[in-house]
């Protein structure tokens, strides 16, 4: 049993791995485009709300809470209600970082004509980098695109832990989908917890025309 | 019984930091530290990141084999950025060459 918790565990992480990759080079990608135009993104980082986004961080650490919570109880063998209330409650909290993404900034962007392919326009007051912010825009609306696709699978893996967790299928001796599927949670956390500063905060709200 | 239980009370202590953590970063990006913002929201982040990894993802607990793979992915993923900004970043170090055009009035007189 102890050698096959081990292997399920090294398996997903190997996953993950590739997942490492898969969005690291998206960040290489933006710190070459950040450094080549970095006014025209830091105008671009602007422009984002950055209280929505310290907000969805804010869920989405919860939610990783939950979900911690969730293979905790499964680990100490409470019932099955239990496990069934954090699985409900992380999904929850999902669902609300979705819904905060797509209905308050993404549907603002589009309103303001932020979203490139979409009647992105460009204003006079970007000055003469305004022609490259809609790069920083494809970069933003890409890599939490992407994000946002994680997320949605994981909700559904979840929701397919839910059924198995009310038909009582985990206890202390067998949790490893709630294991596995954690690590996979916490993972798309962690994604979340660099895109946060690399989007939104460096791009240095302090004045306007600041920077360095 | 396989895997180590974690106590509940590390959790919370975990989601608490990572909480403040996450107010820190928002409260300093508010102060121009030129080029030092990248490097404060960067260490801030990988604190962050840390935390999950032992805690949350049980790293702290887990055998050899797996801490191995992770490091080893974390360590293709630098040579990934290493070798990609060491490109893109000093490429303005070093003169480029004059075009072609600095002979033509050489070429001239000799005509």
């Amino acid at each position: 049993m102890e050698q096959q918790h081990q292997a399920g565990n090294l398996g997903m992480w190997v996953f993950l791995v590739t997942e490492i990759m898969f969005f690291g080079g998206l960040f290489a990608c933006y710190a070459v485009y950040r450094a080549l135009h970095l006014q025209a993104f830091e105008t671009g980082s602007r422009l984002l709300d950055v209280r929505f986004g310290a907000a969805n961080t804010a869920v989405l650490i919860a939610s990783s809470l939950t979900m911690a919570l969730a293979i905790h109880s499964a680990q100490t063998g409470k019932r099955k209600s239990v496990v069934m209330f954090y699985l409900v409650l992380t999904m929850i909290l999902g669902a609300a970082f979705l819904a905060i993404k797509f209905t308050f900034e993404w549907r603002h962007d589009f309103v303001e004509h932020l979203v490139p392919g979409f009647g992105f326009e460009v204003r006079p007051e970007w000055g003469a980098v305004g022609q490259q912010v809609p790069m920083f825009f494809c970069f933003y609306f890409f890599m939490t695109g992407l994000h946002a696709l994680h997320m949605i699978i994981g909700i559904g893996i979840l929701t397919v832990l839910m059924i198995m967790a009310s038909r009582g299928r985990f206890n202390e001796q067998y949790y490893a989908p709630l294991e596995v599927t954690g690590l996979y949670w916490h993972f798309v956390d962690i994604v979340w917890i660099f895109l946060f500063p690399l989007l939104y905060l460096i791009g240095g709200h302090y004045t306007m025309g600041g920077g360095h | 019984m396989s895997g180590h239980v974690v106590p509940v009370r590390v959790y919370m202590g975990v989601f608490l930091a990572l909480l403040a953590l996450t107010g820190l970063t928002t409260w300093v990006s508010y102060f121009d530290l030129g080029p030092m913002n990248t490097v404060v929201a960067l260490a801030i982040a990988v604190t962050k990141m840390l935390l999950v990894i032992l805690f949350f993802m049980h790293v702290k607990y887990s055998s050899g084999l797996t801490r191995l793979v992770i490091v080893a992915g974390f360590f293709w993923f630098a040579i990934l950025a290493t070798l990609t900004l060491s490109d893109e970043l000093t490429r303005n170090w070093s003169p480029s060459p004059a075009p072609w055009s600095f002979l033509l009035p050489l070429i001239r007189g000799l005509l």
